[in-house]
């Protein structure tokens, strides 16, 4: 029991944080009307600022509400360009991710006159399980928020059919505008976990993707958040399997070629998109501002 | 008299500023993980900045931000009419042939690939022969006869040092196990130490006391592990072990820092010369690091069984299994 939890249940729920905060963010915004295809540079710049402060306060606590912030204040450049602006929301939010692959090198420059990484942090200034419970919390938190709540049902509603929400005199562009920061400030908190938590310092684009599987786990979870929980740990339990499979003989005498596991999660994603999950809807006001 | 004082002066001057001119420069062209990998793209800064301070001469690095860029980073350096453009890292080979065409009169040095253009100086290691020791080192070492080796990318470099590793280790323990994994197929695999640390937990977890990480920044998660887990890693390229001191034992050195300023010591002395040059275990362009830190760890007897087996190996008495050449 205790190696089932040591070798299996822990290495998932690892791997499928910062995922999971990433996805629920995400969740809320695309909730609100607006696509989020900028979590992949909200993620990178929160793990960023988040090991710059762990380093500098000594503390990991406050390192991660500021790798949230700093996710928020992207997502404020966000909100501006297609909420103020309207800009095309595909257009800014790639925009964002290549803008958020620029700014860690640009500050560690000057900080630390390093192109793109920053100092260790110390054993002691690490997170060990903070991060896990958290998102254990958010989860409850979201999943409440999201079906009990006058926020929730107001946000959705944003999403769903704003005229609705405009006609009962609610403004359905904050509401959009909470969405945008609400995204910002859990990919934020999912960089934190990446550079505090699952590593020791911040590695120039080590975001590696994530965001766009954050993001693949919104549509697979059909928007709604138990389900996008879900998909986050499914794509958790791939990347465990690929990382326990590789180099293990399953049957004869050769192992796995390590390019058949590693393709693992992304056939995983192909087949459930494509069949086992029915069809996916996305909110019906999605991308019209 | 006059005058020729006047010519004299112009003369001093203008040899003043082809003084100036003569002063050579040098692009240095790193790859995507960059000059804070503290493995291999350091490894070629920290020599490029030795030849500044030490042979005078004046240099320019740049980081590609993409695999794409090496060919326009290297052509900006011809361009500009630098004397020696270095190349780092064996994804930059197909830009260096292309670009040693189009300017042939423009010197390059490549690091990790044989260019094989007559104005290109290629350097390559005997990564599999320093990982040979290393692999016997780690076999020394380890009280459960069990070890593991990390790959970053599963690219044919990697592979040789991961063959290397596994035939030093079977060498003084044949009953020895040897974990393998690799975090990807793809650039990525550099630069995840989140997924490097779930890799080397995963092996410490079956048994393994000492860990080899071959894998650029990805290295630095499975040094977390080894922390996290009281057990030991190994570090590659650089001399890694200032970053854990306690958990690293101790690292595949793979000399660049040498190969760089070799090559511009030569330019500067006229002797610059293309072609392959390969750095082995009998110049020590590949070794294992002996430093402050892990002194206590590597004893003396260790040290000599080490040196018999870099003696056997420039003798041709151990052929070290190179996967360049299984792959042919």
């Amino acid at each position: 029991m205790e190696v089932l939890f040591d070798s299996w249940v822990l290495p998932i729920l690892r791997v499928s944080t910062p995922l999971i905060f990433a996805a629920l963010g995400g969740m809320w915004c695309e909730r609100s009307g607006i696509v989020q295809i900028g979590l992949e540079g909200f993620i990178l710049v929160g793990s960023f600022f988040g090991a710059v402060s762990t380093l500098y306060f000594n503390n990991p606590y406050l390192g991660f509400i500021i790798a949230g912030l700093a996710g928020m204040a992207l997502a404020t450049l966000y909100g501006i360009a297609v909420l103020r602006y309207r800009a095309n929301q595909i257009v800014a939010g790639t925009a964002i991710n290549l803008f958020a692959l620029g700014v860690p090198p640009f500050l560690s420059k000057i900080w630390y006159d390093s192109t793109g990484s920053t100092p260790p942090i110390p054993t002691e200034a690490q997170f060990h399980v903070a991060p896990l419970y958290l998102m254990i919390a958010l989860v409850v938190i979201c999943h409440h928020a999201f079906y009990y709540s006058k926020f929730g049902l107001r946000l959705r509603f944003a999403g769903e059919h704003p005229k609705a929400l405009e006609s009962a005199g609610v403004s359905v562009g904050f509401k959009r505008w909470q969405g945008v920061w609400i995204s910002g400030f859990l990919a934020g908190l999912a960089g934190g976990t990446l550079s505090i938590y699952l590593s020791s310092s911040f590695i120039r684009n080590m975001s590696a993707g994530r965001g766009f599987i954050a993001l693949a786990a919104v549509i697979l979870g059909k928007w709604k958040p138990i389900p996008t929980v879900l998909a986050c740990l499914l794509f958790g339990l791939t990347e465990t399997i690929q990382i326990r499979l590789q180099g293990v003989v399953l049957w004869g005498t050769e192992p796995v070629p390590v390019q058949w596991i590693q393709i693992l999660p992304y056939l995983i994603t192909i087949v459930v998109l494509a069949g086992a999950v029915g069809r996916s809807y996305a909110p019906k006001g999605l991308g019209t501002s | 008299m006059k005058s020729n004082t006047l010519l004299a002066v112009i003369v001093t001057v203008f040899s003043f500023a082809a003084s100036a001119h003569a002063e050579l420069k040098i692009g240095l062209v790193l790859e995507k993980s960059g000059k804070d990998d503290k493995s291999f793209n350091q490894s070629a800064y920290v020599g490029l900045k030795r030849a500044e301070k030490e042979l005078g001469v004046t240099t320019k690095t740049v980081e590609a931000p993409d695999n794409s860029a090496y060919e326009s980073l290297q052509r900006a350096f011809a361009e500009k009419k630098f004397d020696l453009i270095i190349a780092v890292g064996f994804h930059q080979l197909e830009a260096v042939k292309k670009n040693a065409e189009r300017f042939p009169d423009q010197k390059f040095m490549l690091i990790d690939e044989d260019a094989k253009e007559k104005n290109v100086r290629s350097a390559m290691f005997e990564e599999h022969e320093g990982s040979y020791l290393i692999g016997a080192l780690a076999a020394m070492h380890s009280k459960t006869g069990k070890v593991g080796f990390i790959g970053g990318m599963d690219v044919p470099l990697i592979r040789r040092f991961q063959l290397g590793y596994e035939a030093g280790v079977k060498k003084i323990n044949p009953k020895a196990e040897v974990f393998v994994n690799y975090l990807g197929v793809t650039g990525d695999a550099w630069n995840n130490p989140p997924k490097a640390k779930e890799l080397a937990l995963d092996q410490y977890g079956r048994g393994a006391d000492i860990i080899f990480a071959a894998a650029g920044n990805s290295g630095l998660g499975v040094f977390d592990a080894a922390e996290a887990q009281k057990k030991l890693a190994i570090g590659v390229d650089s001399d890694q072990s200032w970053i854990k001191p306690k958990s690293i034992l101790s690292s595949m050195l793979k000399r660049v820092d040498e190969s760089v300023f070799d090559s511009i010591k030569l330019l500067k002395e006229g002797k610059f010369e293309a072609g392959l040059i390969r750095y082995g275990v009998k110049t020590k362009g590949v070794d294992y690091a002996v430093n402050e830190y892990n002194a206590k760890m590597i004893t003396d007897a260790d040290k000599k069984k080490l040196e018999e087996l870099r003696k056997d190996i420039v003798s041709g008495k151990i052929k070290v299994p190179d996967y360049y050449l299984i792959k042919k």
